[in-house]
């Protein structure tokens, strides 16, 4: 089994991507053992005329001072409302936050008041946003979106707010700055809206940055640059990214650590390299298939057969059972603990309980 | 912006210039004329009459001298009115009629943007359902009936408020009522609508993931897009007040335009009707100026003037 395996992990990985995935070992400097962030069991669920839907079902992730995390899954798995609850963004009601903490700096961010997140909103986490187009107020000057937070945690005068935008813009690579500041949304391009976005989000100098899908709406090339931006952010601030998205070329980029969403649950987590050589769901091995690559003809391309179970009555055992060419009978009865293989890497799986083992071989 | 101002100087005299002689016309092909029911039926008085009035020459003629009534802005004497001009009367009774226009329309402003907001922010809570009941009644029951019900109830029965003329501001507050409750309930549903649009926008969540207080989130980054929708029929809007308080003084006995334009055409004053119809498009006009610029501001999209360069 482990053989096959290791064999199948080889075949996945496409040559572009661990390219990346090595360049990026290589440049990246030791990550911190300080934890900023300790997700803890999240359960989130949103009141909807049919029902509750169980968005998130137990959540559980740290993050670490100047790392990036991906966290990687299809549509509707969970990523975003993970990002919200962190931030803070989870409308209240329809939405619930039914268990579970979200630890920033010793305090438990799902407890705190309105007034209490506000002090922490755009000061110590940030976050940005999907589509740039949109993220803009259309009626406001690019200088006041900048400089509005700053001026609210800061209590800084005009001046000083400018000077901090302008220097901030700077950072982000847009050219003569105190023009721009003067100007409208929609008199930038898509790749300068993000930048803008990303200065935005950069201005109160937070620890952690929350990107939801941040290159999705950008072409390609534009992509690639924000990516690099992000990278040489990074290493000037330190922030630690978590970094939501279905791109795994994007998370071939720029990412540490990489956490696999499956219907409102984390399956797998690990290091970069270890989940894109070593995958161990079987869903996360389905994901890394359905890449579509260069090097292999059109027919290979393998997509995971089936759709997402229903959240609205989400299945007791393991969600991918229905989907899961490996599945045992457990799988649809019991929900899988957690394995850890490595110090890093763990996994939601029957296959690779202890028990499972003394099976298959 | 200074091209965009002179281009529509000169639309604006067109419309006027349309109208007028729309008017004019339109009031000459009616058969009859002011003198018809006179008791006085001595023709040479009515001849002198007549010639007094320039009513004999030919109607080309008479267009002509019209038409440089309004460039001279002088509108002759009334036929009816015996010592009064049409300037005297616009004089004596459109500062009224503003008034009450006016304060209409900033009541209607205000108290609609400011419910449908609080609606929009309530969605389906019970806020939001007295805002749009109050909506549905308040655009379903016309202002005269609202008029005389509130004459009845508030200045008869309960004796809490004057129930006619315009002599202090108690006195304007049925009136106002009455008139401003109409676009009030509309205001308030468009604002209520388009801020419900604007509260999903992901700028919204971004200014909140800002940290910025509500109040600011609201106000500064909802509610001034949420306008853009009330600036747009604010222009009708304001055509409807207008003519709505010709009905609104006629209940309330105030002595603005509006009673002396209604006269006018039962009486066929031909010089009061053209001289109102004049100014008060040429008014009308004006605010949807007014309302094109405030437009511009707001979103800094909508461009009044194509500028060498700009995209």
């Amino acid at each position: 089994m482990n053989e096959h395996q290791s064999d199948n992990a080889k075949a996945l990985v496409c040559n572009r991507q661990e390219d990346l995935v090595r360049q990026k070992g290589k440049n990246r400097k030791a990550v911190s053992t300080e934890k900023v962030l300790t997700v803890e069991e999240l359960h989130v669920s949103f009141k909807t005329f049919g029902g509750e839907v169980q968005a998130l079902r137990g959540v559980s992730f740290d993050l670490y001072k100047g790392e990036t995390l991906a966290i990687v899954g299809e549509s509707g798995c969970g990523k975003s409302v993970t990002a919200n609850t962190i931030m803070g963004l989870i409308p209240q009601p329809p939405g619930r936050i039914k268990n579970g903490k979200v630890l920033f700096k010793g305090k438990d961010l799902t407890k705190l008041s309105k007034a209490g997140l506000r002090k922490i909103q755009g000061v110590d986490i940030s976050m940005i946003f999907q589509d740039p187009m949109t993220a803009l107020n259309p009626t406001l000057q690019i200088g006041e979106q900048l400089t509005e937070g700053y001026r609210t945690h800061h209590k800084v005068s005009k001046a000083d707010a400018r000077k901090k935008a302008i220097e901030m813009l700077e950072l982000v690579g847009i050219p003569s700055p105190e023009e721009r500041l003067k100007q409208y949304p929609h008199q930038f391009s898509g790749g300068m809206r993000q930048r803008i976005v990303i200065a935005i989000a950069l201005i109160c100098e937070p620890e952690l940055l929350i990107a939801d899908e941040p290159t999705t709406a950008l072409d390609v090339t534009i992509q690639a640059q924000i990516l690099e931006l992000f990278d040489e952010i990074q290493e000037k601030t330190g922030v630690s990214i978590i970094l939501i998205t279905h791109d795994l070329g994007v998370v071939a980029k720029i990412a540490d650590r990489i956490a696999v969403m499956y219907a409102g649950k984390v399956i797998e987590i690990g290091e970069k390299r270890e989940i894109f050589y070593t995958p161990q769901h079987p869903y996360t091995k389905g994901l890394l298939n359905s890449v579509p690559r260069l090097d292999l003809k059109e027919e290979e391309l393998q997509p995971i057969e089936g759709t997402p179970p229903d959240l609205f009555a989400p299945p007791e055992g393991c969600p991918f059972t229905a989907r899961c060419p490996f599945a045992m009978d457990v799988c649809d009865r019991v929900y899988p603990e957690t394995t850890q293989l490595t110090k890093d890497h763990a996994v939601n799986c029957w296959l690779q309980d202890e028990r499972s083992k003394l099976v298959f071989t | 912006m200074a091209v965009y101002i002179v281009k529509r100087f000169f639309m604006m005299i067109a419309t006027i210039l349309i109208i007028a002689t729309l008017t004019f016309f339109l009031m000459h092909s009616i058969p009859g004329s002011p003198f018809d029911e006179e008791r006085t039926t001595n023709p040479t008085i009515q001849a002198n009459l007549e010639k007094f009035y320039k009513l004999d020459q030919p109607v080309a003629v008479q267009y002509v001298y019209y038409l440089k009534s309004i460039v001279t802005f002088d509108f002759g004497p009334s036929i009816k009115k015996p010592n009064e001009t049409v300037n005297s009367l616009l004089a004596r009774g459109f500062p009224i009629s503003f008034e009450l226009g006016m304060i209409t329309i900033l009541v209607a402003v205000i108290s609609g943007i400011i419910l449908g907001t609080f609606a929009a922010l309530r969605h389906n809570g019970f806020i939001d359902y007295m805002a749009m009941t109050f909506a549905v009644v308040g655009i379903s029951v016309p202002n005269f009936v609202l008029a005389t019900l509130l004459i009845q109830q508030v200045a008869v029965t309960w004796q809490l408020l004057p129930p006619a003329t315009w002599s202090s501001p108690l006195h304007m507050i049925l009136p106002t009522l009455a008139l401003a409750t109409g676009p009030t309930a509309i205001i308030a549903r468009l604002t209520r609508a388009s801020m419900l649009e604007v509260l999903t926008q992901d700028y919204m969540k971004m200014a909140r993931a800002k940290g910025l207080t509500p109040f600011r989130v609201v106000v500064r980054h909802a509610l001034r897009n949420a306008l853009m929708p009330v600036v747009t029929i604010m222009g009708t809007m304001l055509a409807g007040i207008l003519t709505g308080t010709f009905v609104i003084e006629k209940i309330f006995a105030i002595p603005g335009m509006g009673k002396y334009f209604v006269e006018s055409i039962n009486n066929r004053d031909y010089p009061v009707i053209m001289g109102s119809t004049v100014f008060y498009s040429a008014f009308l006009v004006f605010m949807l100026f007014l309302v094109d610029i405030v437009y511009g501001f707001l979103d800094p999209r909508i461009k009044l003037h194509r500028k060498d360069g700009d995209v």
